[in-house]
This record gives C-alpha cells, structure tokens and sequence, in this order.
C-alpha cells in the first residue's frame, strides 16, 4: 500500500489486518505515535488525517490510503519548512510549561492541541479541556498541559499568557 | 563517612542560579518531538515477539501442561513453562513467593503459565490457543474476611501463618486509658477500595542474550537495581553478566516497582532462542498485573479533649492484600507507621493483618499503604470537630506535630512547614468567608498529612550507600553524569542537571545525564518511596564536592590569587575582587584537566540511623518528612448523587523547591490522582476472580474534562539534610484529597462518607438515611409534621 506520511509517499507491505498505528510504529519506524490501550480509549495513538485528530489504532493502515497523515514526528520538519525555528510552537509551550512528565500520552495530546489551534486560534479554557478529552494523561492532571496550549495560543498572538500557577507573584514593590 | 554529611541549604556560589527556577526538563523536548525512545520503540535484527498464555482460573492446581502441538506451529521458536524458570522470587527477600510462570498451581486469574516466543505477535498468539493446560479448579478466595477465618485449602502451601499475609500489632503509651479519658470519642468503619496505576505505557521488556554470555534487558521498570539482581537470582546467572537498561518510561506511579513476569520470560526465551525476544503487555494484561493500591478495611477510634486535643487513636485495619506478598510487608507496616503526623499523637496502637485472596497481588501505588489510613483518619478527625462545634481547620492547628521532634512512634520530624500549608489553603480557598455560604449542595473540605522522603530501609539490609552518582567532567566543557537513578517522567534527570550546574557553576547545557543503566551508572535502589530528589540529591553534591575544589585551584593558581575570591557562575568564572580576572568554566575546566589529569568523581548518601527502637521501628523511618494540605470544593447533586469536584488547593510542604514547575507538576499529578480515587476508579474482580473492567474505558480515569481545577500552593520548610533544603513532591500530595472531598460533602450536604469510592448509588442511600433521621429528629422536637 501506499501512504502519505508527514509528506513522504512510503510504500508499505504489511499484513492486511494491521492498523494504522502498528504501520506507522514498526513498518516506518515513526514511533512517536504510542501505543497505550489498541482500543481506542487513551488517545496515545492520535495522528492527524487530514489536519484532523484520529485515533490511528482504530483505523486499518489501508483506509488511510490517499490521506495526507502527520505524525508528531512531523511537526517540527513542517515547522523548520515553514521558516520557523526549532520545535513547532505548541510542542514548545508543552516544554516550556512543564507538561512533558513521563511523556507518553504527549504525542498524540500536542497533536490535537495542533488541530485544536489550527481550527481555534485563541481558544477558551473549556474549549481546550473539551478538544483534549480524547487525550488520557496520567501524570499531570492536565493543569499544564492546558497552561501549554494557553502559552502557544497567546505566543501565536504575540501576547503574554497569564502567570502560571507556580509561577511567585512579585514582591509587592516598596513604598516611600 | 563521606556519604552522610551534611551540604547544608546555602547556595554555593553566593546566589542560586539554576535552583528556585523553572527551567525546562533536561528531556522535554525529545518527548515532545516523538524522539524521546521508550522500551517498545526499540527493535533489534532478528527480534522474536512472545506472549504469555494465562490462567482463566482463579484457584487451581495445574495438572498437566501440553505444548506439544504449539511447538509444531511453524514460526515458534521457543516455549517455556513454570517448570524452565521455577526459582522463587519476590521484591522482599523475606517474602519471595512469586514465579514468572506458574508452578504447580495458580492464584489469580491472569497469572502467567506459559510462554511462546515466535516469529511475528500473531504466531504467538496462534501458538497459545495450541497448549493444553488441564486445571483442577480449587475454592476461590474474594474475601479478605474468609481468609482470615479459613486456611483450607491454603493459597500458599507451607505459609506459615495460613492465609495471612503479615500481621503488625504495636502499641504506644495507654491508648485505652487515654481513649476512657477523652470527652469525646468517635468510633467507626471505614473503607478504602482498590485502584491500580493504570500509567498510559504498559510494560514491556525486551532481553538479548548474546554469545559472549551477557544478558541485557531493556525494560519498563522504575527499579533496575532489583530487577537486576532478582535476574541473576532467577536465572542463575552471575550479576555481572547481566545488564539492565531502563529506557524512558511511560508513567510508572509504583505499579513498575516489583520484577514482573515478562522480564524473565523474555530472557529466558532470548538465552533459549539465541535471538532478542520482546514482549509488550496488553492493556488488560496490566490490569491483571496489577500491584495497586491495596484495599482497606479499617476501624478507626479516636479520642479528644474538649478544646480538640487527640488524646489517643486506635487502628484495627485489615488489608485484601491479593495472590502474592509484593512489598505487603512493608505495606502492614506503612498502614500504621505513616499516621503519626502531621498531628501529635499522645498514645497509639494499630493492629494490621494483610490476607492473600486469590486477586491479582496488590502492591506500592503512590502514597503507598499511607493513603487509605490518612483517608479514615482525616474523616475521623472532621467528625471530632463536628461534635466539638470546632472548625475542621481550627481542630488540626491545635494538634499539628512540631518541627524538630520525634513522633509517638519514634521517626524523627525535621523540618515541618504544615501550619502554613493549613494557612495557605485556608486564605486560597476563601475557606473563612466562602464555608457554609456556598449554596445548597455544595461544600468545602479540608484534610492535610504527611508523608516520607525517601525510606532508612533499603529493601534488602546492607550497608552500601543507597545513592551513588558518577561525574565524568573534560576539556569540553560537558559534564556527564551518570546516575543509576530511574527518571519515571518525575524529572530526577533534571533534577541532577539543575543541582550539578548549580554546585559547579555552570550553564545548564553543560550538565548530561545518563543514567538507569546498570552498566554504566553506580547504583541506585531506584525511583520509590519518594527516594530520588533528596538520595540522589545529597549524592551529587557530594561528588560536585571533590571536583570543584579542583576547579577552584587551577583558576587561583593561574590568576595567582586566594582559591576564595574565585566564583563560577552560569559557566563564567570571575574574581571578587579584580574585575579583570575572567574565563569560562571550559577554559577553568582545561586548567583542571592540565593540572590535576583526567577529572572525575564519585558521590554517595546514606540515611542517618533513624526509627524506633523496636521490631520495625525503622519500617516509614525517613531523613525527612514532606507535609499536604488540601481544601476541595464539591457540589452534589441530591437528585442523581452524582458528587463534582471544581476545585482543589493543594499546599505542599517539599522543602526547598529545586523547580517549583516540576514541584507543581508533582502536586497537581498527585491531587488528580486522589480525586480520581475518590470519585470515579474502582479496581474490582467478580466473585470468579475475572476483573470487573480491565480496559481504560471501564476502568474510568479522569479526562481534561473531569478533572477539577487544580491549584499548586508550594511552601518551602528548608530542610537541614535535604539537598539545598529539599524534600519529596511526588507522592505527599496525593493524601489529603480524597478524605478533603468527603468533608466537603458533609459540610456539603450533611452526610459522612466512609466507604470508597463515592459511587451516586452510595451518596443516595445516605442521603435517604439522612433525610430520615432529619425527620426522626423534627418529629422528637416536636416540629412541623
């Protein structure tokens, strides 16, 4: 079969029964996408089809011919292309707001935070919580993971995000 | 010894650089591309894929065992069973009672009995439906009760105790005579259900033994050093010969703490078939796997003077401990142990017995064997306040534990930064001006706890540091270090980065660290018990310690000035006293490298002796104590039941915060995870012993949807042996949620919650047996009818 891949047509010979998922994983070697239920329920798996989030476990690797797939592998070539610098923006913010613990879920997270962003430029708190519930995390508890895409949204918009929650409010400043 | 001074909190150059700061993790970046390799991300050429065939029985003795029929199927390349691999193992070397497949009989539904390794997955699942296995079923135990009363048949033969587990009975002063003292007395069950990790990678292993006799596994493990040893053990090899490689990790939260089955079956399979072996559990096998939190069921009784003084508290817990021991022993121990603070307990006594069942082994879960207790406990306590007509923050103030002092039970308290977490989550929440005027149905509660940082008891006694690290320091301007301390996604590899650059004065990406790699890295006991940030923490600055005199020397010789003018700061070294003085630390480092020849340097800690002098007495010693409180702020909804939690304020006492980013992180974590406990996971099998929900579907954990609003409240009681003043994050803060949100619904809607989880079923029926005794009371007051 042949798939588009993070822009690459790739010819592929696997069993007909296989997923998207163990294609991607084991046949191209993009091991980004993560395998954490092969059901459907945890979201590690997600990929975009398309621009949109899918979960890729869900899909035979063969009904995924002729659509445009990135996996987070991708972001950051697409990025660099585009004539930004290092990391996409939101894999980044994920950096930089510490929502990157074990790591595990994150892949397939950024990605729908991406389509999120690319549909919602400035997005509500409730409209991120509601584009991640697909997204099972373990570690932690989302609080940065949503102070992330907050960062990435307000970057993209060239203003400073709110202080974060760890953030030490400044001292109050002297008075003569 | 070296390895047990004291570093003391002071920055080493003057100011913190790098501490205090939110820096980025030392592998953010590579997770967030997808270049970050975990263990089933790698392949190796030639590489089998095995499977485990496992027990659809929960109570059986195995009769026979054909695999005649699977070794036939081409494309199998190897098949092994209890009998290939039949030395015990266990992560207590007191306890060792566990197998990587099962001999003779199994104990749980799901336990492994066989394994095939093969060409491709689906070979191996074809071979596995080929063996033959004839059990003869025996009576199955769910009940923990039925274990403690019945012996016949026994899940262990030749246990000593029957089907109990461990038994822990201690006592501390006249608890009776305190309790026939107390004006008040409260007395009630509780329980606490189980719940497992359900971290997003399942395990997985992938051994290559190859032919100059070394054995190397790459594995999901959060321990390497144990399962290091526990395979030399096993397979009878010297531990030389065998190297353990922890890749990253996907999540591990206790439940990747014990030698699992897979890790000797793929070596085994590897050292049979001469060919790398990999083997990645399903999700189901995961839940079947298991090691969770233990259920408890507890009856608390507490006494208190009028003006809300504990005068005694009396524990009578009994623990569903499941198939195998696991870490059950410390666990009996931790049920009774972990409770004396962050309240001063005048006397106190606890009975725990933990019983195996035939249900997947319970084990460590964040929080380990600490958190059900904390839960009935902190209930008990909102109870005492209700009868006193005290407020539930008030009645904790009056008994909160000092700092610098020794429990009722013998651990020694150091620092102690409690009263403000109380103070801290008391003004966030508007708990003065918000309590009791919130509206119909919704509440506010309040718990708080205490917890270690790192354990005085390795899990097997012996006398070599608990931490080491190793620093390999040269011309170009890099300093490697090498840790056997396993990074679980909680940033003890950054951690390392932080503290090094920090103690040498350098920039940040100057310090690498490799590490969880016993071939390489000294070694380390692992990432358990809250161990790493201030073991780890004390062994780097101990080794930074022999370099940087080094380093100091060669600039004051060059300069010809006094070694204390000299300062290293962010990789820029200068003199205090004459501007003109200045060189990088690369520069500094080339001097050094000259001088003093090829750098480097070791670093170790080791606890202080600490605990009680008496038959575990040291079992919840720890160098310090972290310290929680929460408020949680609930709404129920009195037609459905149905509890919702939107916020929780977490204050949380870790010393000095190294990162406060990563400390939150740790916190907010924590806090889900509790309030996951609380509301919606149960960990359950039938009365067959099949698991009530083994996917992440039925096994409910909170989306970004469910979970409520989560606010990080750091407070930083310098602790005099942690690492700048450091002490643990990642597992105090879990305690106080779940007992916070059953205050919050009684202050909610006048019903106490003591049995977990809060299901709407059981909100209803005390709801309903609420709204009677409301009526039962009116009508004895002769109220409106």
């Amino acid at each position: 079969m042949h798939l588009t891949v993070n822009g690459d047509v790739q010819d592929v010979d696997a069993p007909d029964h296989w997923t998207l998922l163990e294609v991607l994983r084991y046949r191209l070697g993009l091991t980004g996408s993560k395998q954490g239920c092969d059901k459907g329920d945890c979201g590690a798996c997600t990929v975009l089809v398309n621009g949109n989030p899918m979960i890729s476990c869900l899909v035979l690797a063969r009904e995924a011919e002729g659509r445009a797939i990135t996996t987070i592998e991708g972001l950051m070539p697409a990025h660099l292309g585009a004539g930004g610098v290092g990391a996409d923006p939101v894999q980044d913010a994920f950096d930089r707001c510490g929502a990157l613990q074990c790591g595990f879920c994150q892949s397939g997270t950024i990605l729908s935070a991406r389509a999120l962003l690319w549909e919602t430029p400035n997005p509500s708190e409730t409209e991120i919580r509601n584009a991640l519930a697909g997204n099972l995390c373990r570690c932690t508890g989302y609080t940065q993971i949503l102070q992330a895409v907050l960062l990435a949204a307000a970057r993209s918009r060239g203003v400073d995000p709110a202080p974060r929650s760890w953030e030490t409010p400044p001292p109050p400043k002297e008075t003569p | 010894m070296a390895s047990r001074d004291l570093h003391g909190i002071d920055p080493p150059w003057g100011e913190f650089r790098h501490v205090g700061r939110a820096s980025r993790k030392v592998d953010g970046l590579a997770k967030a591309t997808g270049a970050a390799v975990y263990t089933d991300d790698i392949s190796l050429p030639g590489m089998l894929h095995a499977k485990l065939l496992r027990s659809p029985h929960a109570h059986a003795r195995i009769l026979a065992i054909d695999t005649t029929r699977a070794r036939a199927l081409p494309g199998v390349r190897g098949i092994i069973t209890g009998e290939d691999l039949p030395v015990k193992y266990g992560i207590l070397p007191w306890t060792q009672d566990e197998t990587a497949l099962a001999v003779s009989k199994v104990r749980h539904v799901g336990e492994p009995v066989a394994a095939v390794a093969a060409v491709d997955e689906d070979t191996a699942n074809e071979a596995l439906k080929l063996i033959q296995v004839d059990y003869e079923p025996l009576h199955t135990y769910t009940d923990p009760f039925e274990s403690l009363s019945r012996n016949d048949p026994p899940i262990h033969e030749h246990h000593k105790t029957g089907n109990i587990s461990k038994h822990v009975h201690l006592s501390f002063g006249e608890v009776d005579a305190a309790l026939s003292r107390a004006d008040v007395v409260v007395e009630d069950d509780y329980f606490f259900h189980g719940t497992t990790h359900a971290a997003i990678e399942p395990h997985c292993a992938l051994a290559r033994y190859g032919a100059e006799g070394v054995l190397t596994l790459w594995s999901s493990t959060q321990i390497s050093h144990y399962v290091h040893r526990a395979l030399a053990h096993v397979l009878g090899l010297p531990a030389h010969r065998i190297r353990v490689i922890q890749p990253c990790l996907g999540g591990a939260f206790g439940g990747k703490s014990d030698p699992f089955s897979l890790e000797f079956v793929t070596a085994k399979l590897s050292m049979l078939s001469g060919r790398p072996v990999k083997l990645l559990y399903t999700r189901e096998e995961v839940f079947y796997t298991h090691r969770g939190r233990h259920p408890m069921h507890m009856r608390y009784k507490t006494g208190a003077t009028r003006d809300g003084r504990l005068t005694g508290v009396d524990a009578k817990i009994v623990i569903d401990g499941g198939a195998y021991s696991s870490f059950g022993l410390v666990t009996t121990y931790y049920a009774g142990q972990l409770l004396t603070g962050p309240y001063d307990f005048p006397t106190y006594r606890f009975d725990s017995t933990r019983v195996f069942t035939n249900k997947p082994a319970c084990g460590p879960k964040r929080g380990h064997g600490s958190v059900q207790p904390r839960f009935a406990f902190e209930v008990q306590l909102d109870e005492i306040a209700e009868k006193l007509n005290m407020d539930p923050i008030e009645i904790r103030r009056r008994n909160l534990i000092a700092a610098s002092t020794t429990t009722v039970n013998g651990q020694r308290i150091t620092s102690n930064g409690v009263a403000q977490c109380l103070d801290f989550v008391e003004k966030a929440s508007g708990w003065t001006s918000r309590r009791g005027r919130l509206g119909p149905g919704r509440g506010l509660g309040v718990a708080a706890s205490m917890y270690i940082s790192g354990t005085n008891y390795p899990i097997y006694p012996n006398p070599m540091p608990q931490a080491a690290v190793q620093l390999k320091v040269d011309r170009s301007g890099l300093v490697t270090v090498f840790s056997g301390a396993n990074d679980i996604g909680q940033g003890s590899n950054s951690v390392a980065q932080y503290l090094v650059a920090e103690e040498l004065g350098l920039a940040l990406d100057q310090v690498r660290v490799v590490s969880a790699d016993t071939d390489l890295c000294p070694v380390d006991l692992g990432a358990y018990s809250s161990r790493e940030t201030f073991m780890v923490g004390n062994a780097l600055i101990d080794a930074c310690r022999k370099i940087r005199p080094q380093l100091v020397q060669a600039v004051a010789d060059k300069w010809k000035v006094d070694g204390t003018r000299i300062r290293f700061v962010n990789g820029v070294v200068g003199d205090l006293e004459d501007a003109s003085h200045s060189m990088s630390a690369t520069e500094a480092i080339c001097l050094a490298e000259e001088r003093f020849d090829a750098l480097g340097a070791t670093g170790a800690y080791n606890t202080p002796t600490l605990g009680g002098d008496y038959r575990g007495g040291t079992i919840g010693a720890s160098p310090a104590y972290s310290f929680t409180a929460h408020v949680a702020e609930v709404s129920v909804d009195i037609e459905t039941g149905r509890i919702t939690c939107p916020n929780v304020w977490i204050a949380h006492d870790c010393g000095r915060a190294l990162n406060p980013m990563l400390v939150a992180g740790q916190m907010e974590g924590s806090a889900y995870m509790g309030v996951a406990e609380a509301l919606m996971e149960h960990h359950d099998v039938y009365p067959s012993g099949l698991h009530k929900g083994p996917s992440l579907l039925d096994y409910r954990i909170p989306t970004s949807v469910d979970t409520p609003a989560l606010h990080a409240l750091i407070v930083e009681s310098l602790d005099p042996e942690g690492p700048y003043g450091a002490k643990e994050a990642g597992e105090g803060p879990l305690h106080p949620s779940i007992p916070a949100i059953s205050n919050a619904v009684f202050d909610a809607v006048g019903i106490r919650l003591r049995q977990l989880p809060f299901t709407p079923g059981r909100v209803l029926t005390a709801l309903r047996a609420r709204a009677k005794e409301v009526s039962a009371e009116t009508a004895r007051a002769g109220g409106p009818r």
